[in-house]
Formats: structure tokens, C-alpha cells, sequence
């Protein structure tokens, strides 16, 4: 894992969960950006699991076991497009609030791949 | 971008949401957050007891028996919320009550007596561990089934 990937992740997902958050405030379903933003978290969810995989093979065995470890990084994974799917048969603004809280749930999963792994060390 | 292609069925999705039947409506609106949410969490509980389950039960049997308990809650919940109708709407008050009462029970047997607990559950310390979303949720899922029924009658 490399530790500026999964900050990236973190805070994109901090801010589409911002952005998002602020679209069911002003009653608004999701949108062509949103949806973009989406797509941009979701692209980087999966270099991320490329890349855990890729080191995964290459030896690297996680603090808190490998099982645990995958498991949430197929979480991550899920996560957004996930909601974003849930939030396009939902056109109102708890569309765009079920995207919100899908976002927070993977910044928070995010902050547990850092400790499965061993957070730090590379 | 790939994005531009679903709009026209979204907007097709948002014109049938004003004739939806009933029915379906308990999982609709902010009904649609909650079967997110409810689905977020049996996915977590039951992940974690099957796997606490299988590689360390000998560690803390009781912690893990109560969190796949949970985790049959939350499962039984989302599946009601998304099928629907008057029936679904009884049994999740139900097992939303029954949620309740677990998440406070345990919440403050884990409190009281915290040696019971070699390792914790889903809802030790009121769902700590899960940002307190789990004391949160089962009132917010109470008030919307309430209200999803002066709404349809």
C-alpha cells in the first residue's frame, strides 16, 4: 500500500461526501458531476486494489492478517459505485445523501486499510 | 465519459417515483438512506462474526455469537425495507425494537461488566467502534417506518 494513495482516497472521498452532502442540503438529486466525481474516487479505489494486490504477490503480508485486510479493501471498492447506482433509481435528494454517507463509510474504511496494513510502514 | 448515458433513465426513474405504488415505498426517499446504511451494516456485522467465527471463535465466543445476532438483524431489516408493503413495515418495527433494545442491552452490559467481553461486539459501548451509528439508527429507522405508514394510510 502506498500510504499517499490511500490519503488520496481518503480525502477525495472526504470531498465528494462534502459535495454530495451539499447537493441533498440544497435538495438536489445527483448529477452528470457528481457523477464524474464519482467516477474519479471509484478510478483510484481501483489502482488502489491493483496496487495492494501487486504488493500483496510480491510478499508483503498485512499487520492484522491478509483475509481481513482484502476484505476491506474490496469494500472500498464497492462502496461508491455502489450508492452512485443506488442514487440513480433515487432522483432526490436522498439520492445525493445515500452518496454522501457511501463516501464517509470509504474515507472510514480507508482509515482501517491504513491500520490492517500497518500503518506507515511500507 | 460514460456518465451521459444513464441520465435519460434517471429522469425516467424520477418520473415513475410519483406513481409508485405503496408498496414499494418503504425503501424510497429517505427510506433509500436507510436501506443503504442498513445494508452497510449487515454487510460489516456479518463479515466480521463469520470471519471471527471461523479463525479465533475460542477467543470470545459470546462477542462473536451476539455480533452475527446483529448481523441477522440488519440483514432482516434491509431485506424488509426493500420488499416493502404493510407486512415488511410490522416486522421491521419489530426487529428495529429488537435492534434498539440490543444495541442499549449490550451497550451497557459492556459497560457494567466488561470482563464478560474477551474481545468486542458490534454494539459494545452503544456501537462506539462504528461511530455510535448503530444506537443512531435503529431510532432514525423507528420514526421514518411511523411515518412511512401515515403516509400510505
Amino acid at each position: 500500500m502506498i500510504d499517499a494513495l490511500t490519503i488520496a482516497v481518503g480525502v477525495t472521498a472526504c470531498a465528494l461526501a462534502a459535495w454530495c452532502g451539499f447537493a441533498a442540503y440544497r435538495n438536489e438529486p445527483t448529477k452528470d458531476w457528481h457523477f464524474i466525481g464519482m467516477a474519479v474516487v471509484s478510478l483510484l479505489c481501483v489502482v488502489q486494489l491493483i496496487v495492494a494486490i501487486v504488493q500483496l504477490t510480491g510478499g508483503h503480508t498485512p499487520d492484522k492478517g491478509t483475509a481481513l485486510f482484502l476484505a476491506y479493501l474490496l469494500g472500498a471498492v464497492a462502496c461508491v459505485p455502489a450508492t452512485g447506482f443506488m442514487s440513480l433509481s433515487e432522483r432526490t435528494r436522498w439520492g445525493s445523501a445515500t452518496v454522501a454517507a457511501g463516501s464517509v463509510v470509504l474515507a472510514v474504511l480507508e482509515v482501517r486499510l491504513f491500520d490492517i496494513w500497518g500503518g506507515g510502514s511500507v | 465519459m460514460s456518465e451521459t448515458a444513464p441520465k435519460t433513465t434517471a429522469a425516467g426513474a424520477a418520473q415513475e417515483s410519483t406513481v409508485r405504488d405503496p408498496a414499494t415505498r418503504l425503501g424510497a426517499g429517505p427510506g433509500r438512506l436507510l436501506v443503504t446504511l442498513y445494508g452497510v451494516f449487515t454487510v460489516a456485522a456479518a463479515s466480521r462474526s463469520i470471519y471471527q467465527l471461523i479463525a479465533q471463535y475460542d477467543r470470545a465466543p459470546l462477542a462473536y455469537l451476539l455480533s452475527a445476532g446483529s448481523a441477522l438483524v440488519y440483514g432482516f431489516i434491509t431485506f424488509s425495507l426493500v420488499r416493502g408493503g404493510e407486512g415488511a413495515r410490522r416486522a421491521a418495527i419489530v426487529c428495529c425494537a429488537l435492534e434498539l433494545l440490543g444495541v442499549v442491552g449490550i451497550g451497557t452490559w459492556t459497560l457494567v461488566d466488561p470482563a464478560a467481553f474477551a474481545d468486542s461486539t458490534v454494539w459494545s459501548y452503544y456501537g462506539m467502534d462504528y461511530l455510535f451509528i448503530p444506537v443512531a439508527l435503529p431510532i432514525t429507522g423507528l420514526m421514518w417506518l411511523r411515518r412511512a405508514r401515515t403516509a400510505t394510510a
